[in-house]
């Protein structure tokens, strides 16, 4: 989707405030939480980052890194009926009142024994069933598409001429695997863009952005491509 | 969970709160595992894996040879495990840059947590179009001459720099190498600098 979190090649950001305070404990506890999902297999790593992308905007410009994070698997676990957002919001509720109360005393019925979840393997590197597209050194052209669902070719890399440097591997696709319909498992390559390709106003002399891109984001470009 | 936020909204420590109650007794969640992964990433944040295997990259060629065709061994070889990592060597030529665009990709494993800006969007906006002016930024001036390579992290696989050795580093050891490695450096978007007093 064309969301606020595709950020590469905007402006007005500013400088870089490299300020960077130690991790605070609501942080560790949102990324304890993203874990046990993902390891649970009740979020995959597509569908949080498909979460996230759906914060409404602004508030994604102007909150802390973790909410993202805290944001997105809230949402997904409403979505998928595993936590009722009324249930969470009485919660929030309870916990403003009583800021210093443990998560057991906030509970409102005895805790239940761990749920038997299947411990699920994270990676996302598959064997190959189908020969690869493309090598290394074949010019390309990223489409031009403007998907509303999950997608991870940035919005300034769309419709642009580039040059296979690598040949990954095969990885699970995330345009699919985000909406749960399936892993549709497809080659990976690094890829090559000139800066004059995709800045072609305003770019810096020897500079060059590699991006890893999934072979359905591809098409074999036959026009001559200069350089890369 | 303790109480050290102090940068955030009441709220959002709520709603984190809420969610860590609810997942627990629904018995979604095991406390813990919360707290065991809290345990770790309050106490265990630095780039010591990344640290180490940059050093003894340095000292062995053999090892950056591994390093940089097979990062997963060559993590494993310290005793770590990796996700998909490339490591990609700077030299006289080339200097790296890592940046992810559409979220904040990091190799968490081998850099621990990633710092503040490199989530933000002034350096996610900012990398893969003037990424000069962002290592200017950092104090960092590859010449003219020196392709500048941003890799962006749009799948999987998560990158790691394998800087230049500085100067003056001559007949340090692994673990005095290691000690002077940034995370920083790793990222790309510093060298590693020269050891006070050398």
């Amino acid at each position: 989707m064309d969301g606020i979190h595709d950020l590469g090649g905007m402006h007005g950001f500013g400088h870089i405030d490299r300020d960077d305070p130690p991790l605070e404990a609501w942080e560790a506890a949102v990324i304890a939480i993203q874990g046990a999902t993902r390891r649970a297999g009740l979020i995959n790593i597509d569908e949080f980052r498909h979460g996230i992308e759906r914060m409404e905007p602004g508030h994604y410009l102007t909150s802390p890194y973790f909410e993202h994070w805290l944001d997105g698997i809230a949402r997904i676990l409403a979505e998928k009926n595993l936590v009722d957002p009324d249930e969470l919001e009485s919660r929030i509720a309870f916990f403003d009142e009583h800021p210093e109360a443990t998560a057991r005393e906030a509970m409102t019925a005895a805790p239940a024994p761990p749920r038997e979840l299947p411990r699920v393997h994270l990676g996302t590197s598959r064997a190959p069933t189908v020969a690869a597209k493309f090598a290394e050194g074949d010019a390309i052209r990223t489409r031009l598409t403007h998907v509303p669902g999950h997608t991870r070719l940035p919005r300034y890399a769309r419709g642009k001429r580039g040059r296979i440097h690598l040949v990954h591997g095969v990885h699970v696709y995330p345009d699919t695997n985000a909406h749960l319909q399936g892993e549709d498992p497809t080659w990976v390559y690094s890829v090559r863009f000139d800066p004059v390709e995709l800045w072609p106003d305003d770019y810096e002399d020897r500079t060059v952005v590699y991006l890893d891109a999934f072979e359905p984001y591809l098409v074999a470009e036959r026009s001559g491509l200069s350089g890369a | 969970m303790g109480k050290n936020h102090p940068n955030v909204e009441p709220y959002v420590v709520s709603r984190v709160r809420a969610l860590e109650s609810l997942l627990i007794e629904k018995g979604l969640l095991s406390p813990d595992a919360i707290d065991a992964v809290i345990e770790r990433y309050e106490s265990d944040t630095g780039p010591l894996l990344g640290a180490r295997a940059v050093a003894r990259a340095w000292l062995n060629d053999e090892y950056r040879a591994l390093l940089l065709t097979d990062p997963v061994a060559a993590i494993a070889e310290l005793g770590g495990q990796a996700e998909e990592l490339c490591v990609k060597e700077d030299t006289s030529e080339v200097h790296n840059l890592v940046v992810c665009t559409l979220c904040s990709c990091y190799p968490w494993s081998v850099m621990g947590l990633p710092p503040k800006w490199y989530k933000e969007p002034a350096y996610r906006s900012r990398a893969v179009v003037e990424p000069r002016e962002v290592l200017a930024e950092f104090g960092c001036f590859p010449s003219e001459e020196t392709e500048v390579r941003v890799w962006d992290s749009s799948a999987e696989l998560r990158y790691m720099v394998l800087p230049a050795r500085p100067e003056g580093t001559e007949g340090m050891s692994e673990d005095e190498l290691a000690a002077i490695v940034t995370r920083d450096s790793m990222i790309g978007v510093a060298a590693v600098p020269t050891p006070a007093g050398v």
